[in-house]
């Protein structure tokens, strides 16, 4: 069997690894509207938990899954302007819908209308994205367009040093947490 | 004799179970280590880093083509590169929600919700105003996806992971604009 799989068999894995993920986010708690409010009012950290979490193991990984020929990068463009918008707008909408778009669907399945409803506001951004993007490709993505750049190559510090500098943000920010969280508990 | 043998089971289902109090703290980690290791599957085993709005857009795509003709779909710039199709993107999209689907009814945590606790506290109880902002906050999460490229699951986790510098300055930018956000809209408690 060669990797990466494609065809009817890379489809089957889509829905597992799909229903993984959905698993994962639920069992998480960050398919819970009111986990994911809490992060941005830093009443719930969960979200932070889960996401540095995931960047760390996941990251180191897939690093050592690219340095021994397994894997490649999939790195997205840099076109500034463009990603200084979109997450700005993301983050005003994250707070308003109370999902990210992964966790949305997710919390359909649990149960979630209002997740629901927004999933239609979901789809209809994508349609007007659709239609404006001509407009948007020339006046915004070609503003500030880097390609495909990554931290290491910035600024000449090498991959290992930046997880192990991770690391050690995530150790700290961690601890300080789970004790502000210990002393909210007791 | 049958305690013996299901107290392993129970041990496992508690510290996952959202019901459960008080909830194992390692539980966020655990998550955050079963995605990471999901990521490296992604990539090794399909070369498919794990994202979301991408296709979500074919959904766009493919609803619209349902009203416009197809030909109108085929004749957009944006649809012509990312083609609505069952594709591993698509699929990826039914899994995620039967996911959320399967770990909530194994945890005994189905439940329907029209408007949840925190909005409901300041908000109302009130649908169609939850409905409201729930539609506003999904087109500006999905059209700020687009535009920057990915979501928090594109962008935030794979691009981050790979030490991107789009996934890293969406993390930064989202989370300003949306703990400013949500100290303007919950100002009132």
């Amino acid at each position: 069997m060669t990797f990466p799989l494609t065809g009817d068999l890379a489809l089957g894995i889509a829905v597992v690894f799909g229903t993984l993920f959905g698993f994962l986010l639920q069992r998480g708690g960050v398919t819970d509207y009111n986990v994911i409010v809490n992060q941005f009012r830093l009443r719930d950290f969960t979200v932070v938990k889960v996401m540095l979490t995931a960047i760390i193991i996941g990251g180191l990984g897939v690093l050592f899954l690219i340095d021994h020929g397994q894997a490649k990068y999939h790195i997205k463009d840099a076109n500034m302007l463009g990603v200084i918008i979109g997450s700005a707008l993301f983050g005003i909408g994250m707070v308003l819908y109370g999902y990210c778009p992964g966790t949305a669907l997710a919390a359909i399945g649990t149960g979630s209308v209002h997740a629901l409803i927004g999933s239609l506001g979901m789809l209809a951004g994508g349609i007007a994205y659709a239609l404006s993007f001509d407009w948007v490709l020339a006046h915004i993505l070609k503003v500030w367009a880097f390609g495909k750049i990554r931290l290491p190559d910035v600024t000449g510090i090498a991959d290992p040093v930046w997880f192990g500098g991770l690391i050690l943000f995530a150790m700290v920010i961690f601890t300080l947490i789970e004790r502000a969280e210990a002393k909210k508990a007791g | 004799m049958q305690n013996t043998a299901n107290s392993p089971d129970q041990a496992l289902s508690s510290a996952f179970s959202p019901l459960s109090v008080p909830s194992s703290p390692l539980k966020p980690y655990l998550v955050g280590t079963g995605i990471g290791v999901l990521s490296w599957l992604a990539f090794a085993v399909v070369a498919q880093p794990l994202g979301i709005t991408t296709a979500l857009s074919e959904v766009s795509g493919a609803v619209t083509g349902l009203v416009t003709g197809q030909d109108f779909v085929k004749a957009n710039s944006y649809w012509a590169k990312t083609i609505p199709a069952w594709d591993y993107g698509t699929l990826f999209l039914i899994g995620t929600l039967l996911g959320g689907l399967l770990g909530a009814v194994t945890a005994r945590g189905f439940r329907i919700e029209w408007a949840p606790q925190v909005w409901t506290e300041h908000f109302g109880a009130s649908r169609p105003k939850r409905f409201a902002a729930a539609l506003l906050g999904g087109f500006l999460t999905m059209y700020g996806a687009r535009l920057a490229g990915g979501c928090t699951s594109g962008n935030g986790i794979s691009g981050s992971l790979q030490l991107a510098v789009s996934g890293w300055t969406f993390m930064a930018v989202m989370f300003a604009t949306g703990l400013a956000t949500a100290l303007i809209l919950f100002r009132s408690r």
